[in-house]
């Protein structure tokens, strides 16, 4: 590697948040011609690093070199003129604008804004890196993997030669995830330093040419991809070895629990969601849902639940002694008195599954507050209930008193999905439900989803990494464009196969 | 890239959080700093010496004993109304209507007054007077709600033009009722017969709105605490999405919690026409459903908290125009004071929420140049 030229050195980076360390004495080096996977679990500062780099934080301690040269970077604007772009996470980009005009948008220049000059600038990178996008295109008009194209084109456009990706692939097909890889490569051959921020073992096994591993804000090490493996990087990120397997028990005594039938959904804006949607989820079961985000899938879960109105079609729940109930037309509430013992873990889980500035056991409560014929609250039980979540999942929290938006967001999904199975469910809808979480904390939620399995619960799993899909469901539905694109074998389905059905009908052609 | 290297001084960095008493500390700093600014400040325009500056503010509200209660009942009127509005706060319906809520019950219990002073007998008078004004602050508090609910208006808009709809009302029945014809106001009500007036607790007519304060602070504080009614609001108010995931009704929610800030408002109406001022004015509230905004907020919607916010404004106020009056300046001269005051009260939270730290490499960015 001694011919590699660095192209970003830090030393010593220290920043706190209060009483938390995020990053500790912190060293990195990011070489030119080379891509770097920057590893970490939840909370391990990897972003704050990053971060730090790119100007939105100011470091408490340390050295930063850019080329050799001490630096200091006090703002977004100045981590540009050092060539150092961050594509974060969330796109910050303006809808109604096309891909060129958010390309230029806050870079001075002198004289008229000439926008074909732009474009005919945007169009040039996108030869050299085999980059697919019409500059002229609205933003608004795109599919996920072209904004995340202008974004990157945005960095390289203010010519920036050191590349920070924040997770890029969590939102992407294989297909899209497969091109990202491949123009990532042509930037490295020609010589940009690139870093990307991820969780999956098997895409820093396939793209980068070395890894660096944080853990609880502390360096740990860094070493050539070629030299390590999945395994020994999980144990290095977790500090104990763990096992990176997800069981797969088989069904327990399948019987059909939710029926739905021609399920359409319009959203407020009228568009179409859902169209046409039947099939079955069975007991003790897990029905994996794949898809593009965006393709249904909340409206689908949400329906179920009672949350959002339908156009047409049915959804009936189907009782263990055969008594059936609509559940269109009903609210939670209803749905609830009835018996049906529903429980759903939201994507959005402090926007919906919890409340984020109350503490762990007045979100315990939430499901179960009305209990009781008093008009006062029984706070005792929640707060047991709550011990117990901490406890048994191994929740990290100063005390159950804590607002649970101060906990990390593997923790906050323990306590939502603690207290959604705690009510005994008979179906248990999940939506993205190890998101950002690390690999530990997915393993837990994988292992609690499978005790439900195997106590006879319909699993309805709402995924976005097709691995664990893959791994986790007996069956798998697709949906494309709110359609069904096709209902698979989990244990025969292949990757590919299910990435063609995301896009097309069928998979076909 | 040299001249670039410059590094800054000073940071600004959020803080983690602060133990209760350090965010005190720094909330009656910032307090003080206010005195001592105001102190100067008068000095300079003035003359008046700090120490006389302060004796007098302290005067103001503590002289003499009538001082002390009125100070004591203002007080309690305003923590009253502060209250009130609390519920609807912590759901997060900016509720700036309490005025019109105060004012239509205060009509309520005038009407009472006027109308059926020679039907019922007193002790019959004042719970129908109560019961009413209560009705009529409650009413006014659902019409925003109902809409809100139903059509999502925005709320703050509503309740605001509500009080001019409430103040012409009353400015109405004024003129109808006026004594004497032609006087454009409505004078003591019952002077000689005392029918509708509240009875004197142990004989002084300040306890009343004290009793009625406690009351309603205990109310409020285990409404919000323990009440399964306070939990479903304070949902609602962090999050509709989750209010509706665990199957709360919203609409009932809004329209519940506002009829019980209405309610509480005219209550607060009732006390002021049949406890303390006998009569009814257009201005009788005088602005304190706006001031009971600031209280609660600087309580945080704690209604322990609010004790201290509540008499902290009424401090300032009688304080401030004792100043005016006393060294005969302007009465805006108060106005001045108190603004400065909340002026550094409110920018306290800053220090709360953030801290100022010396940057640490800003040696080593010496060293280079």
């Amino acid at each position: 590697m001694s011919e590699k030229t660095i192209a970003v050195k830090m030393r010593d980076v220290s920043k706190s948040f209060g009483p938390v360390m995020a990053n500790d004495k912190v060293w990195l080096d990011i070489y030119r011609g080379e891509i770097l996977a920057l590893l970490g679990e939840n909370g391990s500062g990897k972003t704050t690093l990053m971060n730090i780099l790119s100007g939105i934080y100011c470091p408490d301690e340390g050295h930063i070199y850019i080329n050799d040269e001490e630096v200091n970077i006090r703002s977004p604007k100045e981590a540009f003129e050092y060539g150092i772009g961050m594509i974060h996470q969330h796109y910050k980009l303006v809808e109604v604008l096309s891909a060129a005009e958010n390309i230029i948008l806050g870079v001075k220049q002198p004289g008229k804004l000439d926008i074909g000059e732009v474009c005919k600038k945007t169009r040039k990178l996108c030869e050299e890196y085999g980059f697919e996008l019409d500059p002229t295109q609205k933003v608004y008009d795109m599919s996920v993997s072209q904004k995340q194209t202008v974004e990157i084109l945005k960095a390289l456009y203010r010519g920036a030669d050191i590349l920070i990706l924040d997770e890029p692939t969590a939102v992407l097909t294989p297909q899209e995830t497969e091109k990202l890889f491949a123009i990532l490569r042509n930037m490295r051959d020609s010589g940009k330093a690139i870093v990307i921020i991820t969780h999956k073992m098997n895409e820093v096994e396939e793209l980068s040419d070395r890894v660096a591993i944080l853990r609880q804000g502390r360096f740990v090490g860094d070493m050539p991809t070629h030299m390590t493996n999945a395994q020994e990087m999980t144990n290095m990120l977790v500090g104990h070895p763990v096992t990176l397997s997800i069981d797969r028990p088989d069904p327990v005594d399948p019987r059909p629990r939710i029926e739905i039938k021609g399920l359409t959904v319009r959203n407020e804006e009228g568009v179409l969601k859902l169209d046409d949607v039947s099939f079955t989820a069975n007991s003790g079961e897990i029905l994996g849902i794949a898809g593009i985000s965006g393709s249904g899938q909340k409206e689908l879960l949400e329906a179920i639940a009672g949350l959002q109105p339908t156009e047409s079609g049915s959804i009936t729940y189907i009782d263990d002694d055969g008594t059936r109930e609509e559940l269109i037309g009903k609210d939670p509430l209803t749905i609830a008195n009835l018996g049906v013992t529903l429980s759903f873990v939201p994507e959005d889980r402090l926007g919906m599954g919890l409340v984020g500035n109350m503490d762990i056991s007045s979100n315990m409560m939430l499901r179960s507050f009305r209990s009781g014929k008093s008009a006062f609250l029984n706070r005792k039980d929640p707060r047991r209930l709550a011990e117990r979540v901490v406890e048994e999942l191994e929740v990290v929290t100063p005390s159950i008193g804590t607002p649970v938006r101060k906990l990390s967001g593997g923790n906050i999904q323990k306590i939502l999905v603690g207290r959604e199975i705690s009510s005994a469910p008979k179906v248990l809808l999940t939506a993205y439900a190890v998101r950002g979480l690390d690999t530990n904390s997915s393993y837990t939620i994988y292992d609690l989803i499978n005790k439900q399995k195997q106590s006879g619960v319909a699993v309805v799993y709402v995924g976005e990494d097709l691995d664990v899909l893959l791994e986790l469901s007996d069956r798998i539905l697709v949906l494309c464009d709110g359609k069904v694109s096709g209902i698979v074998d989990g244990r025969k389905a292949e990757k590919n196969k299910i990435g063609l059905m995301m896009t097309k009908i069928g998979g076909e052609g | 890239m040299e001249k670039k290297n410059r590094v800054p001084r000073f940071h600004i960095e959020k803080r983690a959080s602060l133990p209760w008493h350090i965010s005190l500390l720094i909330r009656l700093l910032s307090i003080l700093a206010a005195f001592v600014v105001c102190a100067l400040l008068t000095m300079i325009i003035t003359g008046v010496k700090p120490g006389d500056f302060l004796s007098t503010m302290v005067y103001g509200s503590f002289g003499t004993p009538r001082k002390m209660w009125i100070t004591a009942q203002n007080v309690a009127v305003l923590l009253c109304i502060s209250l009130a509005v609390t519920p609807s706060f912590l759901m997060k319906f900016w509720n700036e209507g309490a005025d019109g809520q105060i004012l239509m019950g205060c009509l309520a219990s005038s009407a009472c007054m006027i109308k059926l002073a020679d039907k019922l007998p007193n002790g019959l008078l004042i719970p129908v007077m109560l019961i009413l004004s209560v009705a009529a602050g409650a009413v006014w508090g659902i019409i925003p709600a109902f809409f809100k609910a139903q059509f999502n208006t925005n709320e703050t808009l509503f309740t605001l033009m509500l009080n001019y709809i409430a103040t012409q009302i009353v400015a109405y029945f004024i003129v109808r009722w006026e004594v004497p014809k032609g006087s454009g106001q409505i004078g003591i009500i019952n002077q000689s017969s005392e029918i509708g007036w509240f009875p004197q607790i142990f004989g002084n007519k300040y306890v009343l709105s004290i009793l009625a304060a406690v009351f309603m602070t205990v109310l409020i504080y285990s409404y919000i605490r323990f009440s399964k009614h306070g939990y479903e609001l304070t949902v609602v108010g962090e999050s509709t999405r989750t209010a509706r995931y665990i199957g709360i009704n919203v609409k009932r929610v809004i329209i519940r919690t506002m009829a019980l800030s209405g309610a509480l408002a005219g209550l607060v109406g009732f006390l002021l026409v049949s406890g303390i001022n006998h009569t009814l004015t257009a201005t009788i509230t005088g602005g304190q459903g706006f001031t009971a905004v600031m209280v609660s907020w600087l309580a945080q919607f704690n209604p322990i908290a609010m004790i201290a916010t509540s008499f902290l404004i009424i401090f300032l106020e009688r304080g401030a125009i004792e100043i005016s009056s006393a060294f005969t300046l302007n009465q805006s001269f108060s106005s001045i004071l108190t603004g400065i005051i909340l002026f550094f009260l409110i920018g306290s939270e800053f220090f709360v929420s953030y801290r100022i730290r010396r940057s640490a490499n800003s040696e080593a960015g010496k060293e280079k140049k």
